[in-house]
């Protein structure tokens, strides 16, 4: 879907981004993962040619970027900023219709369109679309700012560092919020992000980079498991536990015991493909009594074997 | 009460003047915008010429105001397209540092996501971001506005019009209820302009084109065309244009002669007919320019204007203490022709002679220049008011008295206006100055109307009435005439009179 081929980008003396290569399919979402400074933005903003390329190649559906009209080809693809950028003086729904109406869509089609994305990004449309930028708070506002890069059904959608300037709750109700968005699901997405947490629970890959140079590139579980690299293995050091809960699945569970659990404690029942942190935040939910999980097959399993099972994995690799 | 009753009077004129302000107002405020407005976005796109561009308007708002006007003149004449082009300079800074700035303010995120969307430079100047400078654009247009309406006051120097016809008018004849009918309008125009644009801008203003449309109309609309083309193109100063003894008396005296006048300072008219922007304009006879430009003073021959005979005033205690002084001083009487005065006034102003050298040769050609020899004993103090001739008469004073006489004399040239000159004489803080019979009769003795009506353009009876009238009541001596009358004169191009045969005021009757 969108593929780059030995990109680079040179400010001065100083190489942004050194001959970079990968490829994102139709539907999948890539994070580009790196401390400030790694080249992860410029490389997003060279993909929409806000930033032109030193070298190499940019393909969208097989075509040279470069070669495309530049504004259709921008409108081709949905910008999001961690400033939002919205503009001030227009309403929520002027905000939201600026492509579809730079594409000359039908104003039935906008509204519709408008009201939608507004109502699966959790703010009512009614309320919202007359309002204007400054009524609404920062998290509203980034709600508002992926609505605006949805709204003309974009095959690709570009986010710089979308949740950053967030508090931290907020940023989660976002983005669990945006990961549940149909569009999400379906798109071609490019996420920059310096959240390592952010980039495991939303991306299908993680590039992760480091003064212009790509590291690693691969699922978060091979990232987490087979780091290529010691500065793959240190970037993750930190939180390697929190992670393994997320990559890891109930599938993945070790050593469960086939005897019927002891009666007492209540049973929940997850799907093989459920991760583990998941598990892990419904058993101990504060306030309920004692809980214990259950798979399809009718293995029953506790928070310690969770956690074995995690630490079992972290130890092989 | 009597403001009001001025502006009663006066009402149709006032509304001519503002109108016309007005229109000289917003057509250049328009100009102004059409220029400042591209470029400041222009610069907002090239930081490095920003500061060259605005360097350069900076330097032009530092002119002074009359200083550009008048130098205006040899490149587009006098009139509305100067003041116009003037005022439109004095325009351009705000606007342009406030587009500059209103641009540089617009939130860079809000920029990148606009470019990121994909819209077109033109797409993002006109939906973005001239849209969220509008409010520092329009504040800009509106300092420029206030400047405007304060500047365009001294279009009538130029002979533009507006308010500053009053406000000069006013000044020159000492008339606070014209100065008044000139400022308050003016100032209420300027505060009508800010605070209508202020409310513009506090509207979310989308289309700021809308509001530019408004501007060129109500600027055609207060703009009327120049008058009468038929009638002679005469330009007159404020002061001669509304002083009893000036316009108003040769619209008596020479009934059905009529001018398509402009109002135009001073010191300009000279130039205006030299170069033929004009054909007529008043003037004072003996004043170095007729020559320097080659004008033909026209002969008031049905005495429309006053005697301005001109003559030395004594203080009597200085006269009894110095008896030699009085008939030394006459030994000037009836020396001293206008065309005469004229020469010597061309040569210093025109020549840059110095003004002793000219005294001495004056004095040499009349037999009168004698070196000073021995001690001075006692001293005189010679004043005069602030202009060439005065000066050449104290110094000629001073140089014939001198050589004539073992007095000494300071010479206090400059001392200001007619009022200032007088009391110091009176009060015997100079002992001499060069006074005007006119000026004599018009602003120290104020006679009753009757006695004005009676004798006002009898230069013999002028001269008597001040002498005696002097005399009495202060005590100061008018001294024998010098020949020559510095007044009131109409005037036009040597050639041009040549050429219409125009000699008298009554020649241009015929036109």
């Amino acid at each position: 879907m969108i593929e780059i081929q030995a990109l680079s980008k040179v400010f001065g003396e100083t190489v942004a981004v050194d001959a970079l290569s990968f490829r994102v399919e139709a539907g999948e979402t890539l994070a580009l993962l790196g401390t400030s400074g790694s080249g992860k933005t410029t490389t997003l903003k060279m993909l929409n040619r806000l930033i032109e390329p030193s070298e190499g190649k940019i393909l969208l559906k097989g075509e040279d970027v470069r070669k495309l009209p530049l504004e259709a080809m921008r409108r081709r693809m949905g910008y999001v900023i961690q400033d939002v950028g919205l503009f001030p003086h227009y309403t929520i729904a002027e905000n939201i219709a600026v492509v579809p109406r730079l594409l000359k869509w039908p104003e039935e089609r906008i509204k519709a369109r408008s009201q939608l994305l507004l109502e699966r990004l959790g703010l009512a449309p009614d309320v919202f679309l007359a309002r204007y930028p400054h009524e609404l708070s920062g998290g509203q506002q980034q709600r508002v700012g992926i609505a605006r890069a949805l709204a003309a059904e974009p095959p690709v959608l570009l986010m710089d560092e979308p949740f950053s300037a967030l508090d931290p709750i907020t940023r989660q109700e976002l983005r669990r919020d945006f990961r549940e968005l149909e569009a999400f699901q379906q798109q071609t997405v490019v996420l920059v992000t310096h959240d390592v947490m952010e980039a495991f629970e939303l991306a299908d890959r993680i590039c992760l980079l480091d003064k212009g140079q790509m590291q690693q590139m691969g699922t978060p579980r091979e990232l987490l498991f087979q780091p290529a690299n010691d500065f793959v293995r240190n970037f993750f050091a930190a939180q390697r536990l929190g992670l393994a809960y997320r990559v890891l699945r109930v599938g993945d569970l070790q050593g469960l015991d086939d005897t019927p659990p002891l009666a007492g404690p209540q049973q929940v029942e997850f799907s093989a493909t459920t991760p583990l942190q998941e598990v892990l935040d419904q058993l101990l939910a504060p306030g309920s009594t004692a809980r214990i999980g259950v798979n399809h097959e009718g293995q029953w399993f506790s928070p310690a074997q969770l956690t074995q099972t995690a630490a079992a994995f972290l130890q092989k690799s | 009460m009597n403001f009001l009753n001025f502006l009663k009077e006066n009402s149709d004129k006032l509304l001519e003047l503002s109108l016309e302000h007005l229109g000289l107002t917003l057509l250049s405020l328009l100009l102004a915008c059409v220029i400042a407005i591209p470029t400041g976005i222009w610069i907002a796109r090239r930081e490095a010429w920003s500061r060259w561009v605005l360097g350069a308007a900076g330097i032009l708002q530092t002119i002074p105001s009359i200083a550009l006007l008048g130098s205006l003149i040899p490149l587009l004449g006098i009139g509305v397209k100067p003041a116009i082009f003037a005022l439109l300079l004095y325009a351009i800074l705000p606007i342009l540092r406030n587009t500059f700035t209103g641009l540089q303010g617009v939130d860079p995120a809000v920029r990148e996501a606009a470019a990121g969307m994909g819209m077109t430079p033109w797409q993002l100047l006109r939906q973005v971001e001239l849209p969220l400078a509008m409010p520092v654009i329009l504040a800009g247009v509106r300092t420029a506005a206030v400047i405007n309406v304060g500047v365009a006051t001294l279009a009538a120097y130029i002979g533009a019009g507006g308010l500053g016809e009053f406000i000069f008018g006013g000044i020159a004849l000492n008339n606070n209820q014209m100065i008044l009918a000139g400022a308050l309008p003016a100032a209420l125009l300027a505060v009508l302009f800010d605070q209508g644009l202020a409310l513009l801008s506090r509207k979310r203003q989308q289309r700021p084109s809308a509001l530019l449309l408004l501007i060129p109309l109500l600027g055609w609309m207060a703009w009327r065309g120049p008058a009468n083309k038929e009638l002679l193109a005469a330009a007159f100063d404020p002061e001669f244009s509304e002083r009893a003894d000036g316009l108003p008396s040769i619209q008596h005296q020479y009934p059905g002669l009529a001018f398509n006048t402009l109002i135009l300072n001073a010191g300009l008219l000279y130039r205006a007919v030299a170069e033929g922007e004009v054909d007529i304009i008043s003037g004072y006879s003996t004043d170095g320019r007729v020559k320097a430009y080659d004008l033909k003073v026209l002969e008031d021959d049905q005495h429309a204007f006053p005697p301005y005979e001109c003559a030395a005033l004594l203080n009597g205690n200085t006269a009894d203490q110095y008896p030699e002084l009085r008939p030394t001083i006459e030994l000037l009487s009836t020396k001293i022709s206008d065309s005469l005065m004229t020469r010597l006034n061309y040569e210093v102003d025109h020549l840059h002679r110095s003004v002793s050298d000219v005294a001495t040769d004056f004095l040499r050609q009349q037999n009168l220049w004698q070196a000073p020899e021995g001690a001075r004993k006692g001293e005189i103090l010679i004043g005069s008011k602030l202009f060439t001739e005065q000066y050449l008469l104290v110094e000629i004073f001073r140089q014939l008295i001198e050589g004539h006489t073992s007095i000494g004399v300071i010479a206090k040239p400059g001392l200001g206006g007619t009022k200032i000159c007088y009391d110091a004489l009176r009060t015997g803080e100079i002992d001499l100055y060069p006074e005007y019979t006119g000026t004599g009769f018009q602003v120290l003795l104020q006679p009753t109307d009757s006695i004005r009506e009676a004798i006002f353009t009898d230069a013999d009876a002028v001269y008597a009435y001040v002498k005696e009238n002097c005399q009495q009541r202060d005590g100061v001596l008018w001294l024998s005439p010098l020949g020559f009358n510095n007044t009131y004169a109409l005037m036009t191009r040597s050639a041009l009179a040549e050429e219409m045969g125009w000699e008298r005021v009554s020649d241009l009757l015929k036109e």
